[in-house]
């Protein structure tokens, strides 16, 4: 069952060798596909809107300070920004030939370039950095693609998608692909977009990756939950990037 | 690390009436929550807030368990004289964080 939802997304590159660009099959057509932001109250859409008044501000705020420290700074080899640059990721990188996330990239450059250590995963350093990074692509659109180098992990974020876990047994495609819009107790379900993160829940009173996000929807299902920053994470990350292209980014979003 | 943002009209007309937004980072750990092991978590809140107008307090606020965290304020100031406001933030241990915004008032 697992592995027969996984070929059909290929059904169209699978015998095709040659072409090195897939195009995965999604149940929720490209015309339908919608922002988690569609199913929340106009007033937390003004919130988000609001510069001011967005609190995820506070970690872009943050993370515009941090990215004037170390030596050299991020902005000593960035100085013209980074603009779109999250639209892109989670991307391949060629020198440790795996798949990174933004704040895979990051920690990357401190380590490689700044020579200091990686952030923790979740750290408060590393989330206002990742935001003020990715609020420079703040309304462009999610643009990843699956290449042969990144084909398995789109396949292996794809399996975890589709497969049911936990005490209740069910898949994120369960609720994401056939139920969004539907009520789930106080909540409504959206289609399970991660193009409002890093993003301020309320839920939390706090700023929160993605991963965050994804152990959340885990639990909920009472499935143990992986690490956050997890290689497992980072391809089900990616996988959900392919399914949400063309949608804007909203990072700092706000979210219930 | 504390971030404040403050949003204060750079000019205003003098007798104009100006919204001034204020908003800190902070957690504002109720007291009424416990944590993965059971244990109570201890409360640690901002209680006061005060805003002062060329160093004359005009605006000032308690803050109980019930406020979220990350709390925004806003209010509204009749702009008399160029100057500054200060924003003052006050914890329950006497801690303080403080910051402040400029007008030109014509
Ligand atoms: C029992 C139903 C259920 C399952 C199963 C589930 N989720 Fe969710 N998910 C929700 C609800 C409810 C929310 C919060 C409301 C919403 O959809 O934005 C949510 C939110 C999300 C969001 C944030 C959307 C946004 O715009 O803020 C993402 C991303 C997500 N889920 C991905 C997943 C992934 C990946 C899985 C599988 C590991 C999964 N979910 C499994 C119910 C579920
Ligand atoms: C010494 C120069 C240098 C410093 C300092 C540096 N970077 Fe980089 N950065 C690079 C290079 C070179 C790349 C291209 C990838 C690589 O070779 O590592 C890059 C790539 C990136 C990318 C991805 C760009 C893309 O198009 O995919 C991001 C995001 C980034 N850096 C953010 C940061 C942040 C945040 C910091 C500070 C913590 C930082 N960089 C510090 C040189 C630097």
């Amino acid at each position: 069952m697992r592995l027969l939802a996984a070929c059909f997304l290929f059904v169209g590159a699978a015998c095709s060798p040659e072409t090195t660009q897939l195009e995965p099959d999604f149940t929720i057509e490209a015309s339908q596909r919608v922002s988690g932001s569609n199913f929340l109250t106009p007033e937390t859409v003004a919130q988000q809107n609001d510069d001011f008044e967005n609190p995820g501000y506070l970690w872009v705020e943050r993370g515009a300070d941090l990215f004037e420290q170390g030596e050299p700074s991020c902005a000593g080899c960035h100085e013209n920004g980074l603009e779109g640059v999250a639209t892109h990721y989670p991307a391949f990188d060629t020198g440790t030939q795996t798949l990174i996330n933004l704040e895979g990239r990051i920690n990357l450059c401190r380590t490689r370039h700044q020579g200091l250590t990686s952030l923790p995963y979740e750290s408060d350093e590393l989330l206002s950095l990742t935001a003020f990074v990715a609020e420079q692509s703040r309304g462009l659109p999610i643009s990843v693609e699956v290449t042969p180098q990144t084909q398995s992990a789109f396949e292996s974020g794809a399996n975890y998608f589709m497969t049911r876990r936990g005490q209740l047994n069910l898949a994120c495609t369960q609720c994401h692909d056939d139920n969004w819009g539907k009520q789930l107790r106080g909540d409504t379900i959206s289609q399970g977009h991660g193009n409002g993160f890093p993003a301020y829940r309320f839920e939390w009173e706090d700023f929160g990756s993605l991963h965050r996000r994804l152990h959340d929807c885990d639990t909920g299902v009472r499935a143990a939950p992986m690490e956050l920053g997890s290689q497992t994470y980072i391809d089900l990350e990616f996988y959900l990037a392919v399914r949400a292209s063309g949608l804007e980014l909203e990072s700092p979003g706000i979210r219930r | 690390m504390t971030t404040i943002r403050l949003s204060v009209p750079q000019t205003a007309d003098r007798g104009e009436i100006i919204e001034l937004r204020a908003m800190i980072q902070h957690e504002m750990e109720s007291g009424f929550r416990f944590g993965s092991r059971g244990e109570m978590i201890p409360q640690d809140i901002i209680t006061k807030f005060e805003c002062f107008y060329n160093g004359t307090l005009f605006f000032s606020s308690d803050f109980h368990p019930g406020v979220a965290a990350n709390p925004i304020l806003k209010f509204y100031a009749r702009a008399n004289e160029s100057g500054s406001f200060e924003f003052v933030w006050t914890d329950q241990d006497g801690q303080s964080w403080s910051d402040s915004a400029q007008i030109e008032v014509s």
